[in-house]
């Protein structure tokens, strides 16, 4: 889904985000979640660049990369590491993890030979788990980029994922 | 605002149109001025109600009657029957409800609702809609006719207590914000709902956005904020983006704004979206994060309703504590107060999950007992299973069991017995759970979010984590079961927000109720529930097996041998009791032992 960022792009997305959500300090998570989206994770060169074009203009907020960094890393819809082209999220909360989460987990990680976090060597996909999307009352719940699937099942893993390019 | 008895909306979408819509917009307007209703009867018009392929369509409130294929021609009877002999015109009447709710679906038995009434019943992307069933009333009588001192008492009076969990009157707390003298003051609407299991309040946001904004603005009139702040989190795009509609409409409205319907009044909203971090529920992490920061909590005192958003009173209330306002002020306190218990009042949502028959969202009144709750209300236990534990009161509840089923729904009933109302997650589990094993994921799931700042929590959850994977697995000595429960009382104790002060409660509630599986696990390295993979083994049994190879093609080590129609095995050293082989096979011939 993504291509690697180049850095003219970056400029261009942190722009854009910036003169989407304004200079002020509570613009920053909003900043981050756009560039986030844009380019599928926040490259460290896309933290400098946000820093630098915060600083300079006359109205603009003070902000370090180490604040900078500290939010795309606190929060779990922020990524600093480049992503899969399709990123599972699996719910593992309670509510699914009672109606049988824990098989169609296993199994994930059994078929795609993923841990939590990791992207395959293809690039092609990243295994997450995700916390509760309030989907509950069709669980077990999983997402594949921004597709839902409910009421999965074991068997239904490897279908899910052959329709994947 | 003038008060209507009843609405008309009539569908202007292009096709009606085209069949005649603006004439009976028109013939009702002269008809209802003839007949001397016009003040009593309000006509609007409104985007698509049904599929709009038999004509004109039209929803009449509060009765909610669906009509199709009228033409300006039928408009008089129409006035003479419905709105003035009170009689339903059957020819006319669409019989399908216009919008299906498969979540929410007719109400239960048991059920009452208050703040889940208006969802799946009207278009949450049109503010007509709304307005047509008594919406914004509230606001227009609380302007129009009380003082910010009348709202609070009212609110007082009826009893509110915070939605989100905690349970702090509402009132009292609009109170308080009040009397603090600083400027600006805040609103904000906790909407970061992260309760595994807890779906409400997205229900609420993307069903009735209006009735969370009209509480916000009634609450901001009443304490005298000028601003607000909706945070909702990032998993629920859906609600952000009905939120972002309704809150524009409001605006078109004259709700928010400047001079609010007419007034000196002056309040805007705006929404602010989270990126993924289930501490931000707590009040004051989650102003840090509406504020750019990373979403750390910090010690109350002083609260967010004397220091809250940039430092200044901000008053934080739950989206479900926002949606029961507008009603309170409409139907009174002595209403409201007519349900529940002697100290919580009104009723409650709740998402019932688990192994239930009927899981979804329900809405019931305080002091129903959880066994009206999960046999009446949800159904009892699926497949004929029996009823073991119920959580209430998300990651950080307690697991009651049998013995507490009777208790009535009640903020401190619920805290006597080890556990709290929370938002309204409730996890229903049958005997197939392991409590050790629902502990130790709970604590994952605690221990996962802390954010890190205090060490009671970043630290003992992770020794608390540790010593029940250890009794998991197998490896559980003597002594284990007690250097928990301390573990769990200073991590409660010391920790500066509520996950830690809460995350150790399934843990303790666990070893409470259901302490002899603790023991099974340690002393005799046996899962009662057959859960632990560590101390379970898979064995088929061979006279049920028909030898049709389906587990040994399935199984994912190639465990399983055995000839073509002769009876199978697994080989206990290479098996990872994954499960695979029992889930597949079509005899029941695969069991599990402990």
């Amino acid at each position: 889904m993504y291509a690697p960022a180049v850095e003219s792009e970056i400029k261009t997305v942190v722009q854009q985000a910036i003169e989407k959500h304004g200079y002020g300090h509570d613009a920053l998570i909003p900043i981050l979640s756009e560039v986030n989206h844009a380019l599928g994770y926040i490259p460290a060169e896309a933290i400098r660049e946000v820093k630098r074009q915060l600083v300079y203009p006359g109205d603009g907020t003070f902000v370090s990369q180490g604040q900078l960094y500290g939010l795309a890393s606190f929060y779990d819809m922020l990524a600093t590491q480049p992503r899969g082209r399709h990123v599972i999220k699996f719910c593992e909360n309670a509510p699914c993890h009672v109606v049988g989460g824990k098989a169609i987990w296993d199994a994930l990680r059994e078929t795609l030979a993923l841990e939590n976090g990791e992207t395959t060597a293809d690039d092609k996909w990243t295994l997450l788990t995700t916390s509760c999307i309030g989907l509950c009352s069709v669980g077990p719940v999983l997402l594949v980029d921004d597709d839902m699937y409910g009421n999965v099942t074991v068997e239904q893993i490897p279908e899910i994922l052959r329709s994947y390019e | 605002m003038p008060f209507y008895r009843s609405h008309v909306l009539v569908c202007v979408d292009p096709e009606c149109l085209e069949k005649g819509a603006h004439e009976v917009v028109d013939a009702l307007q002269d008809e209802l001025v003839a007949q001397g209703l016009i003040d009593e009867i309000q006509v609007l018009e409104t985007s698509r109600i049904g599929s709009c392929s038999s004509g004109p369509e039209m929803m009449v409130y509060p009765e909610g009657v669906h009509y199709v294929g009228m033409t300006a021609d039928d408009v008089p009877f129409l006035v003479e029957e419905h709105f003035l002999k009170g009689r339903i015109i059957e020819k006319f009447r669409e019989v399908h409800k216009p919008i299906v709710d498969e979540e929410l679906g007719p109400l239960r038995p048991k059920e009452v609702r208050v703040v889940l009434r208006n969802c799946g019943e009207i278009d949450p992307m049109n503010i007509e809609d709304y307005l047509a069933v008594d919406g914004y009333q509230a606001l227009g009588k609380v302007i129009g006719e009380m003082t910010p001192e009348q709202v609070i008492d009212e609110v007082l009076k009826s009893g509110l207590r915070g939605r989100g969990g905690a349970g702090f009157p509402a009132g009292k707390k609009w109170a308080i914000t009040r009397e603090v003298q600083d400027d600006p003051k805040y609103m904000v609407c906790n909407a970061d709902e992260g309760d595994p299991g807890a779906f409400m309040n997205r229900r609420v946001l993307e069903g009735d956005p209006h009735s969370v904004i009209e509480g916000m603005i009634i609450g901001a009139y009443a304490v005298g904020a000028s601003y607000g702040y909706i945070y909702c989190r990032a998993e629920y795009p859906l609600a952000v983006e009905t939120l972002n509609v309704a809150i524009a409409q409001a605006r078109e409205f004259g709700f928010l704004g400047k001079n609010i319907l007419g007034t000196d009044f002056n309040f805007d909203l705006e929404v602010r979206v989270g990126a993924g971090a289930f501490v931000c529920g707590e009040e004051t992490a989650l102003m840090a994060s509406i504020m750019g920061q990373r979403g750390e909590p910090r010690p109350r005192p002083p609260f967010p309703s004397v220091k809250g958003v940039w430092d200044k009173p901000s008053n934080n209330n739950n989206v479900e504590t926002y949606a029961n306002v507008p009603q309170i002020i409409l139907r009174g306190a002595d209403w409201y107060s007519s349900m529940g218990t002697e100290r919580s009042k009104g009723t409650k949502t709740f998402a019932v999950g688990g192994n239930v028959s009927k899981p979804g969202l329900i809405e019931v009144p305080m002091g129903i007992t959880l066994r009206e709750i999960i046999f009446d209300v949800a159904g009892g236990i699926k497949d004929g299973k029996n009823f073991k534990a119920v959580q209430t009161g998300g990651p950080m509840g307690g697991c009651l069991t049998e013995e507490h089923l009777d208790l009535p729904l009640d903020y401190e009933a619920l805290s006597r017995a080890g556990s709290m109302m929370g938002s309204g997650g409730l996890v229903v589990m049958d005997e197939s759970s392991c409590m050790v094993d629902i502990a130790r994921f709970f604590m994952e799931f605690t221990q996962a979010e802390s954010c890190g700042k205090c060490t009671p929590c970043r630290v003992g959850t992770r020794r608390i984590l540790e010593l029940l994977e250890k009794i998991c697995d197998g490896k559980g000595e003597a002594g284990d079961i007690e250097k928990l429960e301390d573990l769990c009382h200073e991590v409660s104790r010391n920790s500066l927000c509520g996950l830690g002060q809460g995350a150790p409660v399934p843990v303790i509630s666990t070893l409470k109720n259901f302490r002899a599986e603790y023991e099974a696990h340690i002393y005799e390295k046996h899962c009662p529930a057959k859960v632990c993979r560590s101390l379970i083994r898979f064995e088929i049994q061979a006279p049920t097996c028909t030898g049709c190879m389906v587990c040994a093609r399935n199984c994912p080590v190639e465990a399983i041998s055995g000839e073509r129609r002769q009876a199978h095995h697994i080989d206990l050293n290479k098996c990872i009791r994954c499960g695979i082989c029992m889930q597949v096979c079509n005899f029941n011939a695969v069991s599990v032992l402990s």
